[in-house]
């Protein structure tokens, strides 16, 4: 580690910090439907829109009705993408003349889009039109994670409110999230990354004869258009197969910086506007402070990791003080790699700059184990935000009773619905990450798609699920994950983790808004205090990730060990 | 709480050898499923069980270890069971005698309600609206309303407190409990509520804690716990399959080591006894809840009605200053009022005499009345001057009256009288444009403070004014202030006037006060606190308090007060105190405290328990995970082993704690978490790895492995 390498992960956070006030203050004012400065330009587009759709603004739904919008859109989303990407044979905008995906594959992917996940059993350059990139995939990173953002608010409804029938207008909520956050910030990143280096052209691969007289293909297409969006709507789903690592995904140390300040900063500020919504900003910041302590945890576990390198190879002679370099990108070291590497699973972007798989076991670890938490550091947009009121709302119940009330959360009693709903919305990360990884391990022709030999290779199967069900979308590498087996699963996984995990939190939120909030008093139990934060980490390590523990020992902390221990495998 | 009662002993074998015996009856899994966790433990035994018979039979495996496990699972599950049963012990004795007194019942039905003829049947088969008479020696044979006639009754059997107490027909001393006895005279009662419900069936079903249903936390938590049942049984179950990726095959009781030590057993086995003990401390203050959701809800309470008089002041007001017009002394002043107070026998007139002699130092009169009302003043010198009265005969004596509204006596030509002011004043015939300033000024000061002035006159003379005043309770304040810290609003709740109301509210230190309060009004505020999302208790005791009390969350009724209060209360207090809602909340508090607490610390527990047998579980195949084992147990079966037992022996070390309850400080929310967040969740991380050692030690030390 190098002080260089710190200052360069706090100019980051720094940089990530400022914004999250303004663009958290600016977010709640698109939401709660006041002007802002895009109203003059996009409040006719947004109202063509709802008169278009046949939509009353004005409306608001109940949390039934919300979650039946929010499904039926998934559903009308996955029809079509998978429709796409079958058909894309016959469709326009196919230079290079790429051929339909076969149906598990399209099940995947059109899953992995619309679930925001944007797991790639696919090489997106080899595979994808550029119609199929823009049309179906494009689209998707915008209303995946609009979607996402709706959940999210409806939840910041149902607290900020008293005895509410309704949460707000699923519909409204995502056009809004479209046309004022997502698109307006994209448009900019999408040019500022044009200017750093990326290309942003509809011409087909060109075709390069190296000095050898070799014939080399190099891929381009609307690039630009598709990271930017990529990045701020947590998806991660890169144009090209090797994703941020590609210099054309990612050419500089600067892109670089753009790409994670723009994973970050919406779904950081989204959390403020958490606080703004629901009158109490001290709470936003304690949640901020919970993301921060893990994220920045994760970032020095994994940049230590890799700086102290792997000591079988150092045996050998190689440069101890090069650290390991495995997987990595020399444009961006070993600081900006790891910062990335846990922000990327920090969020639910998944998108990667190095290879996960290359990193040291502890290194490896923290991705892994950063999913597991439910991805609330700060998480994907909006499903990061919701993940993380679920766990508050188990700590202030475990630990609620302690000041000798009955546990309440922002004024809003959490009683045995709230309860119910919020233990299945945790049962699905644990049963979706070991059930499907504990059946792949014992199942021979699953364990043949396994790159590694040794507990690495249980790693790569659990990385991949668990990468699934938390909505992240990065891959372990080495895994050959199209296959039948892994493209169903993959894809249930994806479901699972996005789908039965909102439901019960739009049935708390359906729960929690009917309730009266209490005012707080001397005897209410304080949930934006130092002290909450506390207890909120441990509760997130505790019941979010302690029952990975003895998965993770079999695989990342077994090859740590081993490592240490000279063992290779 | 200085006169807290004291729980019987843990250690008492009359508790615990039934206690052992219920331990085993409640194994029985049709009653055991209520409890998911326990239950979770209880199949998992049975299971770990059939292998050790395997392994003995077969001669597979190593039975001795497996032996082991499955042993300390059962005592997991009956120290579980325990903890409850002796939860439930501790009320049986009270029971048990309650139900003497109610066995042999029999009731004198009245054939009609105006005579005295009546029939002799069970009072098992009385019917609401039956009339029964009942004389003096006879108990009371159900619960009911006095129609006619008064007798003072023992209610000891159920309050405790042996001085008899006045039951007569109207008014709100009309109600009576089945089981207690009339002493004197007779009366009638009619029968208000059947048999098999009445006050005293539903206090023996509270305290033996049959009736007992989850309250709403309980099944919250119930929820909570199940859900990480589930988790974990995910966790280990998946393990299995996890485990056989590397080539280790895991053996059914090493899994089911790991999954009873992850899941909740802590909490799972002392849930129910920390609920039954937190009722149970709730009858040892002499208070009858009717469900344990109001218990609950004492924790939950935001705010707290109070009745001004008797439980923030003394019931009567009392004279606190003497305050003479120009040219009279204090000291003239004080025997003034303490002479025309003699025939005062009103509190307030002894109030006066009280203070004359008390912080005046006057002395007290002797004083020999014959029957006449005439009588004669033996000696009544202090400090000389104009006040001194030697023995002197009186002339007359003239006692407090409602309608005059003074006392007073003449002797020697002096004619001192007491009283409200305009009485005195038409008394002395000084007319309204007359009275001297000075005096009016005391007047009007007394009055603006909240108190009431009474004027003194010698004759035509005034002498100057009395200040009479509510007194407020020595440490209620304090008291106050400790539930503000809580976060508990105090209002008072009194029929004076709003001037006093707010002179008494400050020096009490309430936040808010109702003034001038009907039923309809307390019936209002607390319709309006709720809708404000607070909740409310208060007490009360009349049937005018009823509807107050039913939609107060927290309605404490007093067991003097009639039947309609009580039944609309969720509450009663046996003692009659109206101070005891403060107690209730605080018992209401620790209960949900000591369910937290030790929630957190079974949680936090965990920690320790994957450090010892993960690296256990998998030493042979990655010889490298020994570096997890961070404890250094000394082999894989001692460590599972070890924490098995230490699982289980963490529930009897903290039956006490569950029984005893947390200690509960008025200092606020958050000095209170970061207490017992320390204490139970820093300390349920750390913990187990030092008692986990200290097994492992004395494991290995007996070679049981």
């Amino acid at each position: 580690m190098s002080i260089i390498g710190w200052l360069q992960i706090s100019l980051l956070f720094i940089a990530v910090l400022i914004v999250i006030k303004p663009l958290g203050l600016y977010m709640a004012r698109v939401f709660s439907g006041e002007r802002n400065i895009f109203s003059p330009v996009l409040a006719p587009v947004e109202n063509g829109l709802y008169l278009a759709a046949g939509v009353d603004p004005k409306k608001e739904q109940g949390w039934l009705a919300y979650t039946m919008s929010m499904l039926a859109f998934s559903l009308a989303g996955f029809a079509s993408l998978y429709a796409i990407l079958r058909l894309q044979a016959y469709l326009p905008m196919n230079p290079q003349g790429f051929a339909g995906m076969p149906s598990d594959l399209a099940f995947n992917t059109a899953v992995s889009f619309v679930t925001n996940t944007n797991w790639q059993n696919y090489g997106g350059e080899t595979t994808l039109s550029h119609f199929s990139q823009m049309a179906g995939l494009t689209v998707h990173n915008f209303v995946s994670a609009a979607t996402g953002i709706a959940i999210a608010l409806a939840v910041t409804r149902a607290f900020a409110r008293s005895n509410a029938s309704t949460l707000g207008n699923f519909w409204v909520d995502l056009t809004r999230a479209t046309l004022y956050v997502l698109l307006p910030i994209a448009v900019v990143m999408a040019l500022a990354m044009v200017w750093t280096g990326l290309p942003q052209t509809f011409n087909a691969d060109l075709t390069a004869t190296t000095l050898e007289g070799a014939k080399q293909t190099i891929s381009l297409g609307p690039v630009a258009s598709q990271e930017a969006i990529k990045q701020l709507g947590t998806n991660g789903g890169g144009f090209f197969n090797v994703n941020a690592a590609h210099p054309f995904e990612n050419p500089t140390a600067f892109s670089n910086y753009l790409n994670i300040f723009a994973m970050l900063s919406i779904s950081a500020a989204l959390v403020y506007t958490f606080g703004q919504m629901v009158g109490n900003r001290r709470q936003g910041w304690a949640f901020i402070a919970v993301t921060a302590i893990l994220l920045i945890a994760g970032v020095a576990v994994i940049y230590w990791a890799e700086a102290q390198g792997n000591s079988i190879l150092t045996a050998f002679g190689l440069d101890a003080a090069q650290g390991n370099m495995e997987g990595k990108e020399v444009r961006f070291g070993q600081a900006m790699t790891a910062l990335y590497a846990a922000v990327t699973t920090g969020l639910s972007d998944g998108g990667v700059n190095g290879m996960h798989g290359s990193l040291t076991g502890l290194g490896g670890l923290v991705p892994m184990f950063l999913m597991q938490l439910g991805e609330v550091l700060p998480g994907g947009v909006g499903s990061g935000l919701y993940g993380m009121v679920v766990f508050a709302i188990l700590a202030v119940f475990v630990a609620g009773l302690m000041v000798g009330r009955t546990p309440e959360l922002l004024g809003k009693k959490i009683e045995s619905r709230e309860m119910k709903y919020a233990m299945f919305a945790v049962l699905i990360l644990p049963v979706t990450i070991l059930g499907f990884t504990a059946v792949s391990a014992m199942l021979p022709f699953a364990v043949a798609s396994v790159g590694t030999a040794g507990p690495h290779g249980l790693s790569e199967i659990l990385y991949a699920f668990t990468s699934a069900a938390g909505n992240n979308g990065s891959a372990f590498g080495g895994l050959t994950g199209n296959t039948p087996w892994y493209n169903t699963t993959l894809g249930l996984a994806m479901l699972l983790g996005r789908f039965a995990y909102a439901i019960p939190v739009m049935a708390i939120a359906g729960s929690i808004a009917v309730k009266t909030r209490v005012p707080a008093s001397k005897g209410t139990f304080p949930t934006d205090t130092p002290l909450f934060v506390g207890l909120l980490v441990g509760i997130i390590l505790i019941l979010g990730g302690l029952q990975f523990f003895p998965a993770l020992a079999l695989g990342p902390i077994v090859e740590h060990f081993s490592m240490l221990a000279g063992q290779t495998f | 709480m200085s006169s807290k009662p004291v729980a019987p002993s843990l250690l008492d074998p009359a508790i615990l050898l039934p206690a052992i015996k219920g331990a085993f009856v409640k194994l029985d899994p049709r009653q055991l499923v209520r409890n998911p966790v326990i239950f979770v433990t209880e199949v998992v035994a049975a299971v770990v069980t059939m292998f050790f018979i395997r392994d003995i039979t077969t001669g597979t495996g190593s039975p001795l270890f497996s032996g082991q496990i499955a042993a300390w699972l059962w005592f997991t599950v009956l120290f579980a069971t325990f903890a409850e049963a002796v939860a439930e012990g501790r009320g049986k004795a009270q029971a048990d005698s309650l139900r003497r007194t109610k066995s042999e019942l029999t009731a004198r039905k009245l054939v009609s309600a105006e005579g005295r003829e009546t029939q002799t049947i069970p009072a098992t088969s009385l019917k609401v609206g039956d009339i029964v008479l009942v004389e003096a020696g006879e108990l009371i044979p159900g619960d009911g309303e006095v129609v006619e006639g008064v007798a003072s009754v023992n209610e000891s059997a159920i309050t405790g407190e042996s001085a008899p107490v006045i039951r007569e027909s109207g008014g709100d001393r009309s109600a009576v409990t089945g089981g207690t006895q009339v002493l004197s005279d007779w009366i009638k009662v009619r029968i208000a509520v059947a048999p098999g419900n009445t006050f005293v069936d539903r206090m023996i079903a509270l305290i033996e804690g049959a009736q007992r249903q989850k309250t709403p936390n309980e099944i919250a938590l119930s929820i909570l716990l199940s859900g990480l049942t589930l988790i974990f049984l995910v966790a280990v179950v998946t393990l299995w399959g996890l485990a056989g990726y590397s080539g280790t095959v895991l053996s059914v009781t090493v899994l089911a080591a790991l999954l009873v030590t992850l899941i909740p057993t802590t909490i799972g086995g002392l849930l129910s006894a920390i609920g039954i003990a937190g009722m149970d401390r709730l009858v040892r203050f002499n208070v009858i809840a009717t469900s344990g959701r109001a218990v609950e809800a004492a924790g939950d309470v935001d705010t707290l009605l109070l009745d001004k008089t008797g439980t923030i002041t003394f019931g009567n007001r009392m004279a606190a200053d003497f305050m003479p017009v120009p040219g009279v002394t204090e000291a003239e002043l004080a025997d003034a009022a303490l002479l025309a107070s003699l025939a005062d026998e009103t509190p307030e007139g002894r109030s006066i005499a009280a203070l004359a002699t008390g912080e005046f130092g006057r002395q007290t009169p002797e004083v020999s009345l014959p029957a006449t009302g005439k009588g004669e003043v033996v000696a009544l010198a202090v400090g000389g001057g104009a006040s001194s009265v030697g023995a002197t005969r009186i002339d007359a004596v003239i006692p407090f009256a409602a309608e005059t509204r003074l006392s007073g006596v003449d002797f020697g030509g002096r004619r001192l009288r007491k009283g409200a002011v305009d009485s005195i004043l038409k008394f002395t015939g000084i007319r309204d444009e007359n009275v001297p300033n000075e005096f009016r000024r005391a007047v009007d000061q007394v009055a603006r403070t909240g108190g009431t002035p009474l004027a003194v006159a010698d004759g035509p003379r005034l002498l100057g004014v009395i200040h009479l005043k509510d007194v407020v309770k020595p440490g209620i304040k304090e008291r106050f202030a400790a539930l503000r810290a809580m976060g508990i609003r105090t209002v008072m709740v009194t029929g004076d006037n709003p001037v006093t109301a707010a002179a008494i509210a400050s020096e009490a230190g309430v936040d808010d006060f109702l003034a001038e309060a009907t039923p309809e009004d307390k019936l209002a505020y607390i319709r309006r606190e709720q809708q404000g999302g607070r909740l409310i208790a208060m007490c009360g005791d009349g049937t005018n308090d009823a509807p107050a009390l039913a939609q107060a969350d927290v309605g404490v009724a007093m067991q003097t007060g009639t039947q309609a209060a009580r039944e609309a209360a969720n509450m009663v207090d046996l003692d009659s105190s109206p101070t005891k809602l403060i107690e209730i909340v605080e018992i209401g508090k620790q209960l949900l405290m000591t369910r937290g607490s030790l929630t957190t610390f079974s949680i936090a527990n965990d920690v320790a328990k994957y450090f010892a047998i993960i690296p256990a579980l998998f030493i042979t195949t990655y010889p490298a995970l020994a570096a997890l084992n961070v404890m250094g147990l000394a082999s894989p079966q001692s460590a599972i082993l070890s924490a098995v037992i230490f699982n289980a022996l963490i529930i009897v070390a903290l039956i006490p704690l569950a029984l005893k309850g947390v200690k509960y400080r008025p200092v606020g929310a958050a000095a209170l978490l970061r207490r017992n967040l320390f204490v139970y969740g820093l300390g349920g991380i750390l913990l187990p790895f030092a008692g986990i050692k200290l097994v492992d030690l004395a494991v290995n030390a007996l070679n049981l492995v």
